[in-house]
């Protein structure tokens, strides 16, 4: 990976490695709990979730995706996302491998208890759908003034 | 002895590597064959075109890549499925695949390599004639 960024500038490479620990601390620091509502590893697709006083980010792992075919709905603090992942199958060619997620998919997610269903943004890029659900402002922390 | 300071030279990489090999997601493929060469197909979600490495030799195609994913500042984890975003799988080839020709694609997160046949090993027609 880092073979063909050696043009970059330092300050850049800086970046990156900062930019690297933060994704470290979303990307599996340690065993996060599951909710009675993950499903089993394997499942597709792979989803990450974190959280800020602010909002929770859901991040679905789903290359080559349809958006068409993607429902993503929220009810209350579920979350719940259908899709459909259609491949083009080569007839003429002999396939060796086909590990790649074909059908239909479900899964739902139980967002903390405190999130604003009338607040959700999704977008896709690079194969990732990215949800964020904005928190009540009632729950954000608030600083307390001493008289 | 080994001279000091090559071991010093030496460190950062091979410190760091071995943590990066272990970390790595081998993505999920589909492979095919057809008259004129072998396609991969790599899911690699949140890789983006100017993140993906592809390197190739007579022997061997290696694909890699690093997911970017945007997160706001002081993101705390509370559940994860993936635990890398970095992506790699090698795969040997043989002489017959030209390692000189490969055209490889990226669209939303899936990576599409083609290796082309050498030309004295795609298919001709023959043609027969009448005797």
């Amino acid at each position: 990976m880092f073979r063909n960024m050696s043009g970059f500038g330092n300050s850049l490479f800086d970046d990156f490695r900062r930019m690297q620990q933060e994704m470290d601390q979303l990307f599996g620091a340690g065993p996060a709990p599951s909710g009675i509502r993950a499903a089993v590893g394997g499942s597709y697709p792979p989803i990450n979730m974190g959280s800020t006083p602010e909002q929770v980010d859901v991040y679905l792992f789903a290359a080559g995706l349809d958006m068409h075919k993607v429902d993503v709905t929220i009810h209350q603090n579920l979350l719940t996302i259908d899709g459909e992942r259609n491949l083009i199958t080569e007839v003429e060619a002999a396939y060796y491998r086909k590990e790649r997620f074909e059908g239909k998919f479900h899964r739902v997610v139980t967002l903390p208890e405190d999130v604003d269903p009338d607040q959700v943004d999704a977008s896709y890029q690079n194969g990732v759908l990215h949800i964020t659900v904005k928190r009540r402002e009632s729950n954000q922390p608030r600083q307390i003034e001493i008289r | 002895m080994t001279d000091p300071q090559e071991v010093n030279a030496a460190e950062p990489e091979s410190a760091r590597q071995p943590d990066e090999q272990e970390r790595a997601i081998q993505p999920a493929v589909d492979i095919f064959e057809d008259e004129l060469g072998i396609t991969v197909q790599a899911d690699m979600p949140g890789v983006s075109k100017d993140r993906v490495d592809i390197q190739i030799d007579k022997h061997t195609l290696t694909i890699e890549g690093f997911a970017e994913i945007s997160m706001p500042e002081g993101m705390e984890p509370l559940y994860a499925d993936v635990s890398s975003t970095r992506y790699m799988r090698s795969f040997s080839i043989s002489s017959e695949l030209d390692a000189d020709q490969v055209e490889a694609t990226l669209k939303d997160g899936v990576l599409t390599v083609r290796v082309p046949k050498r030309e004295q090993f795609k298919p001709r027609k023959i043609e027969v004639r009448a005797g």
